[in-house]
């Protein structure tokens, strides 16, 4: 790899604007690192220089009966997690870790890299994903001006939502200086049902047969027989409540009665093994620990195991996955090779709609084959006009998501 | 008047019959209306206070007529308006005089409902409520439920990115899409989710939300359908004052209950509710806050106990707490009069929406008092209490002279006064025309300069529904986009890739 040259400490908003502009009269890319543990993410491309938001941290507001919490986006997501915590709240969107998926360090991520990459765990089919609770942020833009958008309020439709485009956008559009985000109150108690037994299509159905009960499942995951961390003798569907204790007792035998059938037996995990069981699902466990290449898919509930027979079929040689989001998130590990089998994966996604995108693979893969899923070229061209409308010059992590810009 | 739009193009008005011409050519003759007397029917939105009449109203009825006409708006280089059912309160879809009316109220079918992946495939003309409505025999819903509920169309509510009572726990229209079809200007058409969660690339489903038609025709709508809880109960809490209850709204939520709906309403409009059509609301209470808690009976029940007791702890003068379907009904209509009510104490009124920091409240109230007297007139007000969003509702009589312009005064002030306590301009009506000379109040030039260059992006002629949102028009070489060509580009030193 080519070492970026040279890192630079953002210490403050003035900073920040002068490295960009300065990068951008001498054309030099810039890297954008927080804690480093998504630096193995997106397409590899080296940039001319690094700028770190290490310096920029702490919370600069949290009001708990608000439900609002502002921070510089340098600031350790642990430390957020922290400090909300005391209050009994919560980032409810649960940010994924992708440090041991991606073999870096645990618990380094930062509130800015959480953004940029719209970090959302296995609750964010109830409670939304990172973009759904970004209420503002201020940011320096790839043409080094300092803008801000959105506010510290609920409820705000002033002018565009930016705060939508800059999750997810791997800091190709601007470097996110202080993020304002909406926080939740945790669940009084959660447990976890285990409906062990059935195949994986029947599994999965079965999930889909739990969301559209009124039991209000906050998570539904499908697990092979074998998966980590359960490693059970056979397949399983598991499904998180949460809420007041009495009801989420309740809602437990509710589901229990509703989704008895031969062949299938229930378990229950109580509040401490539930919460385990839903941090490892989050850091994707079933395939983090087997080595291989990682394909993350998005797609419409009921086509999630079609698209794994199709890929199956296709010929990839597949050697974990699981199922998330009712069955419409697959985590996805391939045994290793140069086009990560690139083909047989976006074939069977395309079929139905819906993407994939190359989590975790050697560097040279990641500069050769297509990390995000390919558009249209409508599509591409009006992506490239927004990218250019934050950053004219492709200063700001040029190539990370898209080899044109 | 105090808002000024952009004066009509002489060049684009003496080419009328030209564009009508083209246009005749595209859609079928009962699709146009050119004649004025039909056209005058169009000239406002529900912001009424400014009118104009369109230059000729488009009603296409397919996606490929959508494309044809912003072809050929792009290529005689007229403006564009959409509209979907015209109940705006901030004038976005309000026509121009020198613009062609695009209205997608012939979109008004329900394409697919899904199921089992909870969604539903909707034309942008549909109404709101008819969402919820196909779905209810399977105990689904469509959540955002603005008050315009039965009128409004689900095109309107992604521009706005309308909110409603249920939007506290529920979310807003933004948290309930998941796929849009999209034409800009010039009729490409842009395809964008569908049935899965969070595409990846840059969020532009998020940035279309609430663009207020400015970027792009939205002409089909993916939406989130959820399992309607089989129980709602709601709490009627009465408060010796406002402080008190905005105390007692913001202890629930720090004792961790997020309540499907946080309504709060001031003592006039308690009164002119009761005076409308009584519902039972305290009449000596300076404030009434109005909890809703959903979900499995058990847990309502729960929960209910809880927010009765917080209430009592916070010095609630009222508690009452529905216990039938017809009574919690009965809870809810004065909220839901609250607008026609309070038309039955004033000829006219102005419906304000701005958003702060919910603990500012008190002193909110206390400036829009002093605010109002200054302008010798009266607010009544209802909020949102749960989120903060205010919607102060200034009285007034339009055939006293003078009164128009100090209610628009009254309202510009009480909006100033939600930015300086922390909040922001529009909580979910949109800036439109009506805020559009405020904007400077909350962003820098900077900060718009930037929203406008997201602009530019989509509609490089700057030719889809123009002045709206930007307190000043500029053209797009202004901002030096660097696919403009000639030598102006930013850092021309720089290589192009
Ligand atoms: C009595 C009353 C109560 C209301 N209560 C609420 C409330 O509780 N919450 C709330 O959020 N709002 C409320 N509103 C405001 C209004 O109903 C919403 O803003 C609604 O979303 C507008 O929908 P519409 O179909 O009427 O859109 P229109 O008024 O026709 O248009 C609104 C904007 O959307 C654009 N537009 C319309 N269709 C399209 C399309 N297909 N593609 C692109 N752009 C399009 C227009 O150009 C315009 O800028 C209320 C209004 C009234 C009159």
């Amino acid at each position: 790899m080519q070492c970026a040259s040279a890192t630079l400490d953002i210490r403050d908003e003035a900073d920040a604007a002068d490295a960009i502009c300065a990068a951008n009269a001498r054309g030099v890319s810039c890297a954008i690192v927080g804690g480093g543990s998504k630096s193995r993410l997106g397409r590899s491309a080296p940039q001319g220089q690094s700028l770190s938001t290490r310096a920029l941290t702490g919370a600069t507001l949290y009001e708990p009966d608000e439900l609002v919490l502002s921070a510089r986006s340098g600031t350790c997501l642990g430390e957020i997690e922290a400090l909300l915590d005391e209050h009994g709240q919560q980032l409810a969107f649960e940010p994924m870790d992708y440090g041991p998926l991606l073999g870096s360090a645990k618990s380094a991520a930062t509130i800015g890299g959480v953004i940029a990459v719209n970090a959302s765990g296995p609750r964010r089919i109830k409670a939304g994903a990172a973009r759904d609770h970004l209420l503002g942020f201020r940011c320096v833009t790839g043409r080094g001006e300092i803008v801000k958008s959105g506010g510290r309020v609920m409820k705000n439709v002033t002018g565009y939502d930016l705060s939508k485009l800059v999750c997810g956008s791997y800091g190709t559009l601007a470097l996110l200086t202080e993020i304002t985000l909406k926080v939740l109150p945790k669940s009084e108690t959660e447990c976890t049902l285990l409906a062990i037994g059935g195949d994986e299509a029947e599994s999965l159905a079965l999930l889909r047969r739990a969301a559209a009960t009124p039991c209000e499942p906050s998570s539904l995951a499908m697990l092979p027989a074998g998966a980590a961390p359960l490693a059970l003798d056979a397949h399983a569907a598991a499904i998180r409540l949460e809420g007041p204790a009495i009801s989420v007792t309740a809602r437990r035998d509710d589901l229990a009665t509703r989704l008895a059938s031969e062949g299938l037996r229930f378990e229950t995990l109580v509040e401490a093994d539930s919460k385990a069981l839903w941090r490892d699902l989050r850091d994707a466990a079933p395939v983090a620990g087997r080595t291989g290449q990682v394909w993350r898919i998005s797609v419409a509930p009921t086509e999630g195991f079609a698209v794994v027979e199709r890929i199956r079929r296709a010929g990839a040689p597949m050697l974990a996955h699981f199922y998330d989001w009712a069955g419409g998130l697959i985590w996805l590990c391939v045994e290793a090779a140069p086009d990560a089998h690139a083909a047989a994966v976006r074939g069977a996604v395309d079929v139905g709609g819906g993407h994939a995108t190359l989590i975790r693979a050697s560097e040279e893969t990641r500069a050769n084959v297509d990390v995000f899923h390919p558009q249209p070229a409508s599509l591409a061209a009006l992506t490239r006009r927004v990218k250019e409308s934050f950053d004219p010059a492709h200063i700001l992590e040029r190539g990370r998501m898209r080899a044109e810009f | 008047m105090t808002l000024l739009m952009p004066a009509p193009e002489p060049e684009i008005m003496s080419r009328r019959n030209e564009v009508i011409a083209r246009l005749r050519a595209i859609l079928p003759r009962e699709s146009l209306i050119v004649d004025e007397v039909a056209r005058r029917a169009y000239e406002c939105d529900a912001f009424t206070m400014y009118r104009a009449l369109p230059l000729v109203v488009a009603l296409p009825e397919s996606v490929e007529e959508v494309r044809a006409v912003m072809a050929l708006a792009a290529e005689m280089n007229v403006k564009l308006v959409p509209r979907g059912a015209g109940t705006s309160l901030s004038g976005g879809s309000m026509p121009l005089e020198d613009g062609i009316l695009l209205g997608m109220s012939k979109f008004n079918r329900i394409l697919e409902i899904d199921y089992e992946n909870r969604c539903a495939r909707v034309q942008p003309g549909v109404q709101n409520l008819a969402i919820s409505k196909a779905v209810e025999a399977q105990g689904f819903y469509y959540a955002p439920d603005p008050s315009s509920q039965i009128a409004c169309s689900i095109g309107g509510n992604v521009a706005e990115n309308a909110g409603g009572v249920h939007c506290l726990k529920y979310g807003l229209t933004t948290n309930n899409i998941l796929g849009l079809e999209v034409v800009l200007m010039g009729g490409e058409l842009i395809r964008l989710g569908g049935k899965h969660l969070d595409s990846e690339g840059y969020d532009l489903i998020g940035l279309m939300t609430g663009s207020e038609g400015l970027l792009g025709v939205v002409t089909e709508v993916t939406v989130r359908l959820l399992q309607r809880p089989p129980v709602a109960r709601v709490l009627l809490l009465g408060f010796a004052s406002v402080a008190a209850g905005a105390r007692c709204v913001g202890a629930i939520i720090a004792r961790g209950v997020i309540p499907a709906g946080l309504e709060m309403m001031d003592k006039a409009t308690i009164h002119a509710v009761e005076r409308f059509q009584p519902c039972g609301y305290p009449l000596d209470a300076e404030a009434l806050v109005i909890v809703e808690l959903d979900g499995t009976q058990i847990e309502v029940d729960h929960l209910v106990g809880f927010v009765h007791e917080i209430a009592r702890d916070e010095g609630a003068t009222t508690i009452r707490a529905s216990t039938s379907e017809a009574e919690r009904l009965q809870f809810w209509a004065g909220r839901k009069n609250a607008f026609p009510a309070v038309s039955c104490i004033a000829p006219d009124y102005l419906c304000m929406d701005g958003t702060i920091p919910r603990a500012r409240l008190p002193e909110a109230l206390a400036g829009m008092d002093r605010l109002a007297k200054a302008q010798g007139l009266s607010v009544a007000n209802v909020f949102h209490a749960g989120d903060g969003n205010l919607h102060p509702l200034i009285l007034y009589d339009a055939s006293k002279a003078g009164e128009v312009e100090r209610a628009e005064n009254l309202g510009f002030d009480i909006l100033r006064l939600c930015v300086s306590l922390g909040g922001v301009l529009t909580g979910e009506h949109g800036v439109g025309v009506e805020k559009r000379d405020l904007m400077g109040e909350m962003f820098s030039d900077v900060d718009l300069e930037q929203q406008m260059r997201l602009k530019c992006a989509f509609d490089p002629a700057g030719r889809l529904n123009p002045g709206k949102v930007f307190p000043t028009l500029h053209r797009c070489a202004e901002f030096g986009m660097m696919h403009v060509s000639g030598g102006n580009a930013p850092f021309p030193d720089l290589p192009r890739f």
